[in-house]
């Protein structure tokens, strides 16, 4: 049994124009000590299916079904105490922007203070020397006087270290961190997530990574889960999903980002089209409308997670058989782009 | 902060300088009833006017009237005389001075402690029966004009002649004594000025909450496990009330000016407004220009508070 088990967790809201399917039938799971990287586009569903497991996305329009087990517990049948009593001790979650995520007329020692004393019977003053401690773990210079300031005195990366500092001030046996470098320069980006995986391995936590960037995932996680239109589209180890990934989605991002071993001219792709509608989904696989390889069966029936034959803990979402797909690939990563892929592997026209 | 303060506190002067001359200028432009045929009674004659013209200062150019008042007032603290009765134009607005204070600062209290809370609910039970009712009625309140409400209070629940005696006392400040009393009288006053005041508060606070609990650090607050009152009072409330402050500084000041006007009025009440009102029907020049100076004063001496209290309230101006 895992730390965290994530079961069939569907996230539905009401609104006037419909009901928004944020997230549909999500599974997936991440051991202590572990790292898994979540993976989509804006809008996916990846930071709301996360927000849900803390249950702040409970609201009269929402709709929650499907399980979230916690060392045993399930999340989604606590009432909204104990949901509290875990978030911020056990999990704590970590944002994209870390100036708007702090109060900005608070201390930052005192936001860190009271992350403490709303889970732990302590002193004032103990609860500052363990702010003070966290944030000289998290690599913040002088924190005994850095304490005193307030988030605007602090450059952006050392307000993620203030943020991370807050998130592990009560030890968490998980982490989940939403996109934690967007709002960073490179090379702030770089440290930061040094320093996730250092305290990671020191504390010896479970994280959730949440990010569009591939390339975040690839230094950090060891399981990766893609998700496309509020679902996992394909799943498994780092290595396997960078090295023979099978969903087109995927194949999508991974030529998206650059590479140094590809030659200049050979132009960055970008995966055509619009994220769909969580409202009125495409029929059929929700990606057909933006796939380069789509047949005409493809927008009758909607595809399952299903194991990649031969592969260890690979799945992916696709209906296409999995010997196209391996060869789609080895053209796509031989350089060509989707449309001779397409006619190498023998696929005819997609209106056909 | 203190050499801004000083720099506030020199303009503020300035300013108070401008207004004097502006009020000399308009006074002479504008056609005002003739204060010396206004003092000299109906059936004087030219002669005893043009005597009570020249006795006031009046004959004289406006500039040099201008000059000896600015003279007195800078170098004698002295306001002049009103026309009307001969008493020092500072003893009259002194005089009137505590019951507007006490007027104002009675209905600032009902209207926070009405306003504020109101709005908290408002904004957490958005879009409930009890949100959309406190709408209506503060927007009922805020198109009920004093005069009106005044009136209505006085009719349904003062003890003397109101349907539901409730409140004794109103319309009887003048004769009033002792702080009890005084404060009796003020009941329904306080009431009918914080009305309008308390729905506009209540209004300001609902949706400067509304906004503040979409900020990101309110999540923040939420996924460290905050009780959800802890996020609304300790997060949510110490961004929301920051305009409000500035709000209710500027509602106070102009009050003290004198625009407590319609509910002294109403409540026979011998406030600044008052005094405002009696002056400019009597053409009391020196009233006037006192009064004006003393309501500028008010205005900006609470624009400095406001800005004052921002700093404190907000870390990221006090370090500019």
């Amino acid at each position: 049994m895992s730390l965290l088990e994530v079961s069939d967790l569907a996230v539905h809201f009401e609104t006037e124009d419909g009901v928004v399917k944020a997230v549909d039938c999500v599974s997936f799971a991440v051991d202590r000590g572990q790292t898994l990287g979540i993976v989509g586009e804006s809008g996916s569903g990846k930071s709301v299916a996360n927000l849900t497991l803390l249950g702040l996305t409970r609201a009269d329009n929402a709709r929650i079904s499907g399980d979230v087990t916690f060392e045993g517990r399930d999340l989604t049948a606590l009432d909204a105490d104990a949901l509290r009593a875990v978030r911020g001790d056990d999990i704590a979650m970590i944002f994209q922007d870390p100036l708007s995520s702090l109060h900005p007329f608070y201390k930052v020692g005192d936001q860190l203070v009271e992350a403490v004393r709303v889970h732990r019977e302590v002193s004032a003053a103990a609860a500052r020397a363990r702010a003070t401690e966290l944030l000289g773990l998290v690599g913040i210079p002088q924190p005994e006087r850095r304490v005193e300031d307030y988030p605007h005195e602090f450059s952006g990366g050392m307000r993620q270290r203030a943020m991370i500092a807050m998130a592990l001030v009560n030890e968490p046996k998980l982490l989940i961190a939403d996109e934690p470098t967007t709002a960073l320069d490179v090379t702030t980006q770089a440290q930061i997530l040094t320093l996730i995986e250092r305290l990671q391995s020191e504390l010896h936590m479970a994280v959730i990574l949440i990010t569009h960037d591939l390339g975040v995932v690839a230094q950090t996680a060891d399981e990766v889960a893609v998700m496309y239109a509020g679902r996992i589209v394909e799943r498994g180890p780092v290595k396997t999903i960078f090295e023979r990934p099978q969903h087109p989605y995927t194949w999508g991002l991974l030529r998206s980002i650059p590479r140094m071993n590809t030659p200049r001219e050979d132009d960055l792709t970008p995966i055509s089209g619009q994220p769909p509608s969580l409202i009125n989904p495409p029929s059929g696989c929700s990606f057909h409308p933006r796939c380069p390889y789509v047949r005409p069966r493809h927008r009758e029936v909607d595809p399952r997670l299903d194991a990649v034959p031969g592969d260890d803990g690979h799945e992916a979402a696709c209906l296409l058989d999995p010997e196209t797909r391996r060869r789609l690939w080895r053209e796509l990563e031989g350089g060509h782009d989707p449309e001779q892929a397409r006619a190498t592997v023998g696929l005819g026209s997609s209106s056909e | 902060m203190l050499q801004y303060i000083a720099r506030r506190l020199l303009w503020g002067v300035a300013l108070l300088f401008i207004v004097s001359a502006l009020i000399f200028v308009l006074f002479s432009v504008l056609p005002t009833g003739d204060p010396a045929a206004l003092r000299a009674g109906r059936q004087a004659s030219p002669e005893q006017i043009e005597t009570i013209r020249e006795t006031l200062g009046l004959d004289r150019p406006t500039h040099e009237q201008f000059i000896d008042y600015m003279g007195d007032l800078i170098l004698h603290a002295d306001f002049g005389f009103s026309f009307e009765n001969d008493t020092p134009v500072l003893d009259l607005i002194l005089d009137a001075l505590p019951a507007t204070i006490f007027l104002v600062l009675g209905a600032v209290a009902v209207w926070l402690l009405v306003g504020v809370p109101t709005g908290i609910i408002s904004a957490i039970k958005r879009r409930s029966a009890l949100d959309r009712a406190t709408m209506f009625t503060t927007l009922a309140l805020i198109s009920a004009p004093v005069f009106w409400l005044g009136l209505v209070a006085l009719y349904l629940f003062s003890k003397e002649v109101g349907l539901v005696p409730i409140f004794p006392g109103a319309g009887t400040y003048q004769t009033a004594s002792g702080p009890f009393e005084h404060a009796a009288a003020l009941i329904l006053p306080w009431l009918v000025l914080a009305a309008a005041s308390a729905a506009i508060y209540a209004r300001y606070v609902r949706s400067s909450l509304i906004d503040v609990m979409s900020e990101d650090y309110i999540r923040t607050a939420r996924a460290k496990g905050l009780s959800e009152r802890r996020v609304i009072l300790r997060h949510g409330m110490r961004s929301a009330i920051t305009p409000v402050v500035t709000l209710l500084g500027l509602d106070v000041g102009i009050l003290i000016a004198g625009n407590a006007i319609l509910t002294e009025t109403v409540f026979n009440i011998p406030g600044v407004g008052r005094l405002v009102f009696d002056s400019i029907q009597r053409a009391d020049l020196p009233m006037i220009q006192g009064l004006v100076l003393f309501g500028a004063f008010f205005i900006i001496f609470f624009n400095l508070l406001v800005d004052i209290a921002y700093a404190y309230l907000d870390p990221r101006v006090r370090y500019r």
